[in-house]
């Protein structure tokens, strides 16, 4: 029967991986090992300003057990989004990584390095053939808006990989990567249904929490003709048809309909069935080919370096006039900033946070009146540079400390900092600025693969 | 009436991306959920209302083998830019809880 098994062995490469359940999922004999090491989740800093979201310990020793697990099984490991954000200086710590398990442990990896960073000048190239559209929303795109950003990525589908596991790759580090193609990719190579093999990487890419009853743990899939089954090993973890329906909606815009590269997974005709306690069977989930191939792009672009002060106003007659005295603070800030500074209100940003009445919810907050009786305040100040940020923070202390009240005669200090120094430097700050695809010429011109070989060879 | 919070198992609200806020509603049983789902409670057009939205932007799936509603809407800042007070989206579904359910 043809059939291909994988152990998904955790959600986010740093977060956890069970040893114990890793090593009782080998009895499955799997064809593969993966795990998902990346996400948008964390928000455009790690992509801008190349940085991981995960301490370097974390991912090492969640590595080191996915490829000794991958050894002793003899089959090949998939690391997907390396270092959060998968561009190259994400996917060269990850590496660098891998050099120091596999000396410390004295293993031979025929590696292949996919990357997924892409040229300013291939994007423009795009752009001006009219091979980048807008996905819905999105920000406005123009040339500028490639040429300022930090740091682009394309998030490649199963073909980059199906390539590097055909060049015999024992361990297939991969920059940016549809999170459920590093799943797809060897079932979809051996002939088994796209959409049972979308569906089931789809289920399994978050690890257990497409599962219920427990912690740890990690996921398995086989998939086959017909069905695709889901299994967890872990203490106490099952699977329950409800809970693998229910994963799909997790982090999903629309719950039945999932765009790849080279399609759409469509789940509405999906079936799910218990088999035992713990596992389940999918059936009828579709795979729709598109006539384009297209490459979800990610980007990041600086704004700015912010320095921040952190507070908190207890005074009720303040809070009962809470948004007129803020806005005379506000406009005393933007005053001093620019006599002492020389910046105008456009030249940089007062953000002000208020913990307690609708910092959390924003203008989604049904009810913005009902503030507490202390309020929590984080003023941001963003400029150019860190040190017109910082003087800009600085200057924003004494409005706060000392703005008064008509209640109160004399001199008050208003504002109870958290700090010393009060304000805080944030360093560079940066937002996503692209939520576009681009439609490259040919599948594979937007990834670059490199074979490598780690250790020495056997 | 019983608010939607007693009723169901979770009420969640998450990124799904850097550009869209996700809210996902489940129950702990047929029972429950039916209960939820003849209401009629939920659809795109109340959801609107209590987010203050213009009712197309809010997009409504009924997801029966999941026992679970689901809406999605454009986020009102783009995730991490310098107003954006939830990173990850999630502290946004508050005014669902207090929906009552005949």
């Amino acid at each position: 029967m043809n059939e291909i098994r994988y152990i998904a062995a955790s959600g986010a490469l740093g977060a956890g991986v069970d040893a114990g359940a890793l090593d009782r999922a080998l009895a499955l004999e799997p064809h593969f090992i993966a795990s998902d090491a990346g996400t948008t989740d964390a928000g455009p800093f790690s992509l801008g300003g190349g940085q991981p979201a995960f301490p370097r310990e974390a991912v090492k020793r969640d590595l080191t057990r996915v490829l000794l697990a991958s050894r002793k099984a003899g089959i090949p490991a998939l690391i997907g989004s390396a270092g959060t954000a998968g561009g190259d200086p994400h996917v060269d710590w990850v590496l660098d990584i891998a050099h120091e398990i596999v000396a410390e442990h004295d293993l031979s990896l025929r590696t292949a390095v996919i990357r997924s960073e892409q040229s300013k000048d291939y994007l423009v190239g795009l752009y001006r053939e009219g091979r980048i559209r807008p996905l819905d929303p999105a920000p406005p795109l123009d040339e500028a808006v490639i040429e300022r950003s930090a740091r682009i990525v394309g998030m490649m589908g199963a073909e980059p990989l199906q390539e590097a596991l055909e060049g015999g790759a024992d361990f297939v580090l991969a920059g940016r990567c549809s999170d459920p193609a590093l799943y797809a990719a060897l079932p979809i190579m051996r002939g088994l249904p796209a959409g049972l093999a979308w569906h089931a990487g789809k289920v399994t890419e978050c690890g257990t929490m497409a599962c219920e009853g427990g912690r740890g743990g990690v996921i398995t899939a086989t998939i086959r003709d017909h069905e695709a089954i889901i299994a967890p090993f872990g203490d106490g973890v099952r699977c329950t048809p409800q809970s693998i329906a229910a994963h799909t909606l997790y982090e999903n815009g629309d719950p039945y309909l999932h765009k790849e590269c080279s399609g759409t997974l469509d789940l509405t005709r999906s079936q799910y069935e218990a088999i035992d306690e713990r596992s389940v069977r999918i059936t009828g989930s579709a795979f729709i080919p598109s006539n384009d191939y297209t490459v979800k792009l990610e980007g990041a672009e600086r704004i700015g370096y912010q320095s921040i002060m952190v507070g908190g106003i207890r005074d009720p007659y303040i809070i009962r006039r809470l948004d007129q005295w803020l806005a005379e603070v506000e406009a005393h800030i933007y005053a001093i900033v620019e006599r002492v500074l020389g910046l105008g209100r456009r030249e940089w940003t007062l953000t002000v946070h208020v913990y307690g009445r609708d910092a959390v919810m924003g203008d989604l907050e049904p009810d913005p009146h009902a503030i507490s009786r202390e309020v929590g305040i984080v003023v941001a100040a963003t400029a150019a540079t860190q040190e017109l940020a910082t003087k800009a923070a600085q200057l924003t202390r004494q409005p706060f400390l000392h703005h008064g009240v008509p209640e109160w005669m004399g001199g008050i200090t208003s504002f109870a900092c958290l700090h010393n120094p009060a304000h805080i430097d944030r360093g560079a700050v940066y937002r996503f600025n692209l939520n576009h695809v681009a439609v490259p010429r040919t599948k594979t011109e937007m990834f670059r693969t490199e074979f490598l070989q780690l250790g020495s060879a056997k | 009436m019983t608010r939607l919070a007693e009723l169901s198992s979770l009420i969640r609200s998450k990124n799904a991306g850097p550009f869209v806020l996700t809210f996902d509603i489940m129950f702990p049983d047929e029972e429950s959920y039916g209960r939820v789902k003849r209401s009629g409670l939920l659809n795109a057009a109340h959801f609107a209302e209590l987010f203050r939205l213009p009712p197309e932007q809010v997009r409504f799936f009924v997801c029966d083998n999941a026992r679970a509603f689901k809406f999605s809407i454009p986020r009102p800042l783009t995730q991490g830019d310098l107003a954006d007070g939830d990173l990850h989206g999630g502290q946004q579904f508050i005014p669902l809880m207090d929906i009552d359910i005949p």
